[in-house]
């Protein structure tokens, strides 16, 4: 059996536990506490029962109050949608420049725009709007269809060279090497005077045969100093900006068998409400007309 | 005749394990603490009433900061995230005040452990000041130590019900009025207080009153000392903050054993006895229930009652005073009934109070430099970083920024942002009609932060590589304040 040790100093029974001569006292729990205990356990089985506690098989029990925070998320996006409501209904009824000049709608629609291009847009155009060879960069001030909010929002809603969309922005450069409509020598010399519009090094004797080449066939659209056609989607040829490449290669490659971009018309996909939250959006990234 | 040869002697044992010898949970034993009056009593009372009167009065203060503001001279307004104390307000980045108050806090309770002991426990702690001030209660209703007991041992007759009725009718009244004094501090005192009883005040207001009600009612009225003896963390920390220096609340048994009563000291006359009667006042007086004469303890919020309560009896017995007084562990430790050793001042001076107390000054000079000298403007400046840089038609490169400036005043002010750097370069701001220029003019709302877009547009020539550093600078328009950012404009690689 047992001795009972009392504590010298303290006077209280210990446990006969010692850690380096430092014994542990057996000190009585407060009663309150044994009932503070208790109270939680009480609690916890009362909450199990107000509350969704326990898992089932596909779902859990309910509890008597009902609560369910997927219900409490799904109210708050009803809130939030309806308080969004004027806003759109606004941003539909509004023309675009209303929209652009007015602070609140501006913000509304530069959110909207933002969360629409992530999903529909940068797949192609890139998240940050900056392109790729071959896709165009938003946020530049040259525009092959134009920049002005008209200009961006037909192009978004009945897209570039799109076959289902009647409505949709064409128009096509002749293959002027495959079709035999210039030769290798004035494709070469016309290459040279592209890039000397472009202010590139260039063959000076060259680009000076291809001036008059150039007028000839390629002036109509892209007009006589190069600086492009967005009526027609010509590319300006002047400028330090180039869809695909501005080496002599590539402007070659480009007369003799064009490339030509394709782009969705989002009329079919998209409510007009989002076109028109995109449209500002593209017009606020820094080239808007 | 036949003799039992096997007799069997009950052994005197009582089991230790024994149910009834051990219990593992231990029922509060009830306390009674008896009026005492005195020197310490005296400050207790003062104390009291400038801490109540503190929190209960903080919130209904009102200070004038304008139009934009709100007149509360204490608020912590947790909607709009700002804490006004008078002419201070702080933003949530400037939390690190609270941050540095609460070192201070921590150093300066450390620095009066180290000198006075406990004083904050037996003085200053809402939980001592409101187990009193539900104690002047009691005493009134039921009246003082043996009239209480004797009523709480009595049967209940409908007197008992009376004053039971009216003691916690009393005690739930100030318990509420402690608790919705709490949710002044966070909303406009004078517009809640009618909305409390028109039940327009939001849901957590009431919930934070039921719940401060609540454990006032509890801490106040039941649980009194198991709160500082069970639940609080400081007197354990406490025994790490003392020292051989330190003041602390102690029984000079030196000069008081041995103790003995008049009838005790009348019969042996010649025994030399201390000077403690043993009347056990010290005891009757003590809140925390115990006996101040065992020495230190865990329990003893050095209230100093048993002080007052043990000069009084000195005072009538014509021994002098200061058989229980604050005294330290060494002093104690070195006195003899013949030569006692007396607390110097000197003591307060020593390395450790010295450092507590530099370290404490340093802080709160540094929060108050630092008070003095903050900003009430903040540019932050976000560079685009896709793209990084644009290029445009003419060869130039554009780069975006966000601008963040924060208007921190109560005020409208209108700041005038400009570039300074890279020649030549301008900018433009999103949703602004102007042209492109070095300077751009911006409002901002009162205690708000605006932000706004800009392109920088610069020129190859005047470029350094591929990243060149510049300035965003903002100053005040009509006023004197300004700030700068360093920001770096990106290129393209030649």
């Amino acid at each position: 059996m047992a001795t009972k040790e009392v504590d010298e100093h303290s006077g209280t029974e210990t446990t006969g536990h010692a850690w380096d001569g430092i014994k542990e006292l057996n000190t009585p729990l407060p009663r309150w506490w044994l009932w503070t205990f208790y109270a939680t356990i009480v609690w916890a089985v009362g909450y199990c029962i107000a509350y969704p506690a326990w898992p089932l098989i596909s779902s859990v029990t309910p509890g008597l109050l009902g609560y369910s925070s997927r219900a409490n998320v799904a109210t708050q996006l009803e809130e939030a949608a309806a308080a969004q409501q004027i806003y759109i209904e606004q941003i539909g009824a509004l023309p675009l420049e209303d929209i652009r000049t007015n602070d609140d709608l501006l913000s509304f629609a530069l959110a909207g725009g933002a969360s629409a291009f992530a999903v529909n847009c940068s797949q192609c155009h890139g998240s940050g709007a900056a392109g790729a060879s071959g896709y165009p960069n938003l946020n530049d001030d040259d525009w092959l269809w134009g920049g002005t909010l008209d200009d961006i929002y037909l192009t978004i809603a009945h897209g570039v060279r799109f076959d289902d969309d009647s409505d949709s922005r064409y128009s096509e450069m002749p293959a002027f090497g495959r079709d035999g409509i210039l030769n290798r020598e004035e494709i070469s010399d016309i290459s040279e005077h592209v890039l000397a519009l472009a202010t590139q090094e260039h063959d000076a004797s060259a680009a000076e045969r291809g001036a008059e080449l150039y007028v000839e066939n390629c002036a109509v659209c892209h007009s006589d100093n190069g600086s492009g056609d967005t009526a027609l989607g010509a590319p300006a040829l002047n400028d330090a900006i180039w869809l695909y490449s501005r080496d002599r290669a590539s402007i070659r490659a480009q007369i003799q068998v064009p490339n030509h971009g394709v782009m969705p018309a989002w009329a079919h996909r998209l409510e007009d409400v989002t076109i028109k939250q995109l449209t500002v959006y593209v017009h606020s990234l820094g080239g808007g007309e | 005749m036949v003799e039992v040869l096997n007799t069997v002697d009950p052994v005197d044992v009582d089991a230790v394990n024994a149910k009834h010898n051990r219990s593992l949970y231990a029922k509060r034993v009830k306390i009674f603490p008896k009026r005492v009056s005195g020197t310490f009593r005296q400050l207790k009372w003062w104390i009291m009433a400038i801490t109540l009167g503190i929190y209960y009065v903080t919130p209904w203060l009102r200070w004038d900061r304008g139009d934009h503001a709100p007149d509360q001279a204490v608020l912590v307004d947790l909607a709009s995230q700002r804490f006004y104390f008078f002419f201070i307000e702080i933003w949530p980045q400037e939390f690190f005040f609270l941050a540095g108050l609460l070192i201070m806090a921590g150093i300066g309770l450390f620095l009066v452990t180290s000198t006075v002991g406990r004083a904050w426990c037996g003085y200053a702690c809402p939980q001592t000041v409101w187990v009193d001030l539900f104690l002047v209660v009691e005493r009134w209703i039921e009246g003082d130590r043996n009239a209480r007991m004797k009523l709480d041992n009595g049967a209940w007759t409908f007197d008992k019900l009376r004053k039971r009725l009216a003691k916690h009718t009393i005690w739930i009244l100030i318990a509420i009025a402690t608790g919705g004094a709490w949710i002044f501090y966070f909303a406009d005192a004078p517009t809640l207080l009618p909305n409390l009883f028109t039940l327009e005040a939001p849901v957590v207001a009431y919930s934070t009153v039921a719940i401060l009600t609540a454990t006032t009612y509890i801490f106040g009225g039941f649980m009194r000392e198991q709160v500082c003896t069970y639940m609080c963390p400081w007197p354990r920390i406490q025994a790490a903050m003392l020292d051989e220096s330190s003041l602390v609340v102690t029984y000079n048994d030196w000069r008081g054993e041995d103790r003995a009563r008049e009838g005790q000291r009348r019969r042996n006359p010649e025994n030399s006895y201390g000077d403690c009667i043993d009347c056990n006042l010290c005891v009757a007086v003590c809140p925390q229930g115990i006996d101040i004469r065992d020495g230190q303890q865990l329990e003893c919020i050095t209230c100093a009652l048993c002080i007052d309560a043990c000069n009084s009896v000195m005072d009538k017995v014509g021994r002098p005073r200061g058989l229980i007084s604050y005294n330290t562990l060494e002093n104690y430790e070195n006195s003899t009934k013949e030569v006692p050793a007396h607390t110097h001042l000197s003591a307060l001076f020593r390395p450790r109070t010295l450092i507590y107390t530099a370290v404490w000054g340093l802080a709160g000079l540094a929060m108050l430099f630092v008070l003095l000298s903050r900003d009430r403007l903040n540019i932050n400046v976000l560079h685009d970083r896709n793209p990084q840089f644009v290029q445009l038609s003419d060869g130039a490169i554009r780069n975006g920024y966000t601008i963040k400036i924060l208007n921190m005043e109560p005020q409208p002010r209108s700041f005038r942002l400009a570039i300074e750097g890279i020649e030549g370069a301008t900018m433009t701001r999103t949703g602004d009609t102007a042209s492109a220029a070095r300077i751009t003019d911006i409002d901002v709302d009162p205690d708000a932060q605006k932000s706004v877009r800009i392109f920088v547009t610069a020129y190859p020539d005047y470029l350094d590589g591929t990243s060149t550093l510049f300035r965003f600078t903002v100053k005040e328009i009509g006023g004197e304040e300004h700030a700068e950012y360093e920001a770096l404009f990106h290129a393209p690689e030649e």
